[in-house]
């Protein structure tokens, strides 16, 4: 019943749709070159099929509170040569599909991709589709349909049977990590108990198994890879690469962007968050002109050295006195830096003495302190 | 005079307790070191192994990757400590939570001024997909999730508010205790709340309401529509995402509250 040249493309389980058909229990979705059909999950007899070339239109409608991301699909009006259906009768145009996963979004793309290619007009179905509900119908589709289902059916077992290898091997690796974690500790007991002379160079030895395998530094209960030759490497690499980016910037980058930054260059072979922080934290001890720097907010900063904090104040200040006051967004504006940035100047000037604030339900605004 | 400790005196007694602690069966610290560092080459060939076989499961299951995580967590082990880490280096599970670490705080950045840097879980998901493209892996939430716990470290107040049976994820240092986490909670089923629901919902005050109504107005997080037939509604931007089919400018933001 389905032309031979007909492909099936997408499988899209646990979506509703009503309008046209009125409102039906979850079902199966499927999207193919030529039609759209879908299939009550319960009674697999009960299905529906419509031609893509049916389709005007359709739009995503985003998920939002209590409700579910929907693609509202609108069709043509009902051809008179129309076979009786649901179609027909229907008091809408069109069709909301509702799912209840994140699959609308590749059965959007989906379904622009083929009303764009239009596949179904180089080899149309000969016969007029039948879109009724009733029993001879909705057997003859069925059998069409079992044999795509099958087929599913078919690789969805071989997927599980991988995964199911692949669980096996996984405990079986987490056994042989265990032994790991467990004797990282007793060495860790042993050096708390001072049972064995331990020489610097094995305790940074240690450290780097530590980094390896993920296991917190149980004596010291650092983060991971505190003072490691990675994280040393990782520094001054930083060092080098933060100069241009931090002038540009006015000395200053929130930690998150130079994470964003260097990630981004790096392409691969990634930075941790943890990685990033450690390696900071070695600028001062390694004499590099960068610092890493922590806000009374919690906001952390790299700052170039040469950028001293007087200097920041002073302009702060002159910046708020020129203008009579400034808001964060303000000084952002005028500096062009982030508004987390600017505010924790202000904040910072503030703290020093020379800003007073001014806190209203319009925001928050600086003066200068004349007290 | 002698100093202490040292001397053949002092090396010999030293000689001796090591003798009497390896008689017990006891092993030395440092010959535990060496243990581990043979053992971890074995341990690496056992994951070289494990990721030549099922690499491609990781990348492409979020329930795999799930159990994976727990199983990891079980033990004691932390496999997105480091970029450095075995685990990541191996298995490639760091690049992916690294890189969806960067997406995550981009999209954050690129919705604060509307938002005021609060966002729900699910809008947070719906954005990210999109960013990542058609061609890109499966994401799920708990891979947020992961993701997000990792970013706290980087100190811009990441952080996670359980709301309506799901999450609110904050990108910004605005302090939120536990008074204005209820409030959020309230106001999720509308996308806004009034003082009267507060009163009526909570049993507070008048006052404690109004403050921390005014608190998340400052922060930016909440917009005041005293427009509203009856009584002024405090609108949550991150909670009403369906309703602004367009993004509003700074400008149009500022507008919004008096």
């Amino acid at each position: 019943m389905s032309d031979a040249d007909e492909e099936l493309l997408l499988y899209v389980v646990a979506c509703v749709p009503w309008g046209v058909f009125a409102k039906l229990d979850l079902g199966v979705t499927l999207l193919s070159t030529h039609r759209l059909i879908w299939r009550d999950i319960k009674n697999h007899e009960c299905c529906i099929a419509m031609p893509l070339s049916q389709i005007i239109f359709f739009e995503e409608q985003a998920a939002g509170i209590g409700k579910s991301a929907k693609i509202v699909i609108h069709l043509h009006p009902v051809p008179a040569n129309k076979e009786p259906g649901p179609y027909q009768y229907s008091k809408y145009s069109y069709i909301k599909l509702s799912f209840k996963e994140h699959g609308q979004i590749e059965f959007y793309r989906r379904l622009t991709e083929e009303m764009t290619k239009k596949r179904w007009e180089n080899t149309p179905v000969s016969q007029p589709i039948p879109t009724g509900t009733g029993s001879q119908a909705g057997k003859t589709r069925a059998v069409g349909i079992v044999g795509i289902e099958r087929k599913i059916e078919e690789k969805r077992k071989e997927t599980d049977k991988n995964i199911s290898e692949a669980f096996e091997d996984l405990s079986k690796l987490m056994v042989k990590a265990k032994e790991m974690v467990e004797l990282s500790r007793s060495i860790a007991n042993k050096i708390k108990d001072k049972q064995g002379d331990i020489t610097e160079d094995e305790t940074i030895r240690f450290k780097a198994y530590l980094l390896s395998m993920g296991i917190a530094n149980p004596v010291t209960r650092e983060t991971h890879g505190s003072g490691t030759h990675y994280h040393l490497q990782l520094a001054k690499q930083l060092g080098d690469m933060l100069q241009a980016p931090l002038e540009e910037r006015g000395g200053m980058m929130a930690l998150t962007e130079v994470y964003c930054l260097v990630n981004r260059a790096r392409g691969m072979e990634l930075l941790s968050p943890e990685d990033l922080v450690n390696a900071c934290k070695m600028f001062e001890s390694l004499k590099l002109p960068l610092r890493l720097r922590v806000f009374d907010s919690g906001v952390m900063v790299v700052q170039l050295q040469s950028h001293s904090e007087e200097e920041m104040i002073a302009s702060a200040l002159d910046n708020v006195s020129e203008k009579g006051s400034l808001t964060a967004e303000e000084f952002a504006k005028l500096l062009g830096l982030s508004v987390l940035l600017s505010k924790e100047r202000l904040l910072l000037a503030e703290k020093m003495g020379h800003l007073c604030r001014d806190d209203s339900v319009e925001g928050l605004r600086f003066y200068p302190n004349l007290f | 005079k002698m100093r202490r400790g040292v001397g053949a005196g002092a090396i010999a007694k030293k000689k001796l307790a090591e003798a009497k602690y390896k008689e017990r069966g006891n092993v030395l610290a440092e010959d535990q070191i060496v243990q581990m560092s043979k053992q971890l080459e074995t341990f690496k060939t056992h994951l070289e192994e494990f990721a030549s076989k099922h690499k491609q499961e990781i990348r492409k299951n979020p329930q795999f990757r799930v159990q994976f995580q727990e199983m990891c967590a079980t033990i004691g082990v932390d496999p997105l400590a480091s970029g450095k880490g075995f685990w990541s280096e191996m298995l490639g599970v760091g690049d992916f939570y690294y890189e969806l670490g960067v997406q995550i705080i981009e999209v954050c950045l690129a919705l604060k001024h509307r938002n005021g840097g609060l966002i729900t879980l699910d809008e947070l998901h719906q954005r990210v997909l999109k960013g990542r493209g058609k061609y890109a892996q499966e994401v799920s939430q708990d891979d947020l999730v992961r993701a997000i716990k990792k970013l706290k470290v980087m100190g811009n107040g990441f952080g996670m508010i359980p709301v309506g049976g799901s999450y609110l994820v904050q990108s910004v240092p605005a302090e939120l205790n536990m008074d204005h986490t209820v409030v959020l909670q309230l106001a999720e089923k509308k996308g806004y709340v009034t003082v009267s629901e507060i009163k009526d919902s909570l049993k507070w005050e008048k006052e404690r309401a109004c403050h921390v109504l005014d608190h998340l107005l400052k922060e930016g997080l909440a917009w005041l529509d005293s427009q509203a037939a009856g009584e002024a509604q405090y609108w949550l931007p991150a909670l009403f995402s369906e309703l602004t089919s367009r993004d509003v400018t700074p400008e149009e933001a500022n507008q919004m509250t008096p």
